[in-house]
């Protein structure tokens, strides 16, 4: 548990950091971890940290639009892989923050039926000369 | 019994079940049409939405039945957000708002005179009052807006309106009145199922106008169903639509 809590922390700070591009720190490859911080000028600073092997999942942060959990892989006591296992895109509620919200109507291909019926709704027949001519008399009421 | 003739630019039917129903409860339901033409219709110079048009008679001036179509239009351009106008440009057409409300008058002018079990078809819209000659809801076809020969839903409904505004294959009398110019091509029909066909009318009309959304907007409106119908043949349904499917 309390493994779980550390190694989440650390993720979140090494995250912190790439985020607010820390200035302090120094290289240093034998058996620590580097996370590489772009200052968007060309160069780079780091923080390092030791870490040991193993495999470790964060728990389950709320995103707000979602949860984020996150597992690390830790070999040669470097931070080999970070996965998320949980992520606001995948629940339907935050795909949908920039669409409409409303519910999918069902749809289906219209098909002939042979069932007799009293009566029929329909468009009236109406024909482009129709319109045109409407506008003509319409024009001349002015 | 069972009649059908051509008024307002279109074929109007109207069929009784009733065993008391008589020919007088027929030629009621058409006198009436005849006098809603009278007033309302835009080819006839003597009408008084003509007169309207020409200038020669304001609004405040015109009859109550005439205020109470412009006011019905007024209610519902608001409740569409401005989809449904009569207004375009100088002229008033108040057409498609009459056609539904007529139906309704005569709907009801049928049950003042004690008849239960009927019909009013005007132009593919229905008020559909109690039951059919089998004592079963009536059963409405919804027309193939590609094939005029063919219906591709069956409805069972009784003391309801159906009303179907569309594109017939050869051309369309609805636009949008937020872009005039642009013709409504993504869907070809659009039908409304409500608690009276005046309403039904207003909204079919409205809802075709919006284009795909309308289907969307209609889906808001407790109390209606619908049934869109696009281009490729996809019918789209709001959700309280399935209730009315055989």
């Amino acid at each position: 548990m309390m493994k779980k809590i550390l190694i989440s922390g650390i993720v979140i700070l090494a995250f912190i950091g790439y985020v607010f591009r820390n200035k302090f720190g120094e290289k240093n490859d034998e058996g620590k971890v580097t996370a590489p911080t772009n200052l968007g000028n060309g160069s780079t600073t780091t923080t390092t940290t030791t870490y040991k092997d193993g495999t470790y999942t964060g728990s389950v942060a709320d995103a707000f639009y979602g949860n984020v959990q996150v597992k690390v892989t830790v070999s040669g006591n470097k931070i080999s892989d970070v996965t998320f296992l949980q992520y606001p895109n995948d629940r339907p509620n935050s795909v949908q923050i920039n669409q409409q919200a409303m519910p999918l109507l069902t749809q289906e291909a219209i098909q002939t039926q042979s069932a007799s019926v009293n009566v029929i709704s329909g468009a009236t027949q109406t024909s482009q000369a129709f319109v045109q001519s409407l506008r003509a008399a319409l024009s001349q009421a002015a | 019994m069972r009649v059908t003739r051509l008024l307002m630019g279109m074929p109007i039917t109207v069929e009784l079940v009733d065993g008391d129903a008589t020919a007088d409860d027929i030629e009621a339901a058409f006198d009436e049409f005849r006098a809603i033409d009278e007033r309302f219709s835009t080819y006839k110079t003597t009408s008084e939405i003509s007169a309207i048009n020409r200038g020669e008679l304001r609004w405040e001036q015109s009859s109550p039945l005439m205020q109470e179509i412009y006011q019905l239009a007024e209610r519902t351009k608001r409740e569409t957000d401005g989809y449904f106008d009569i207004r375009h440009g100088q002229l008033f057409d108040p057409s498609g708002v009459v056609k539904g409300w007529a139906i309704e008058r005569v709907a009801q002018l049928l049950q003042q005179r004690g008849r239960k079990n009927y019909y009013v078809e005007a132009g593919g819209d229905i008020a559909a009052i109690g039951c059919n000659g089998s004592g079963q809801p009536w059963r409405v076809g919804i027309r193939n807006p590609f094939n005029r020969e063919e219906i591709v839903k069956v409805l069972a409904v009784s003391n309801l309106g159906v009303a179907t505004s569309g594109v017939s294959e050869r051309g369309q009398h609805i636009y949008d009145p937020h872009h005039p110019d642009r013709l409504i091509t993504d869907i070809m029909s659009l039908t409304v199922i409500g608690p009276n066909i005046c309403d039904a009318d207003r909204y079919a009309t409205a809802a075709f106008a919006m284009g795909a959304p309308g289907i969307s907007w209609l889906n808001t409106r407790s109390r209606f169903a619908g049934y869109l119908i696009d281009r490729r043949g996809v019918a789209t349904m709001t959700e309280s639509f399935h209730q009315f499917v055989v």
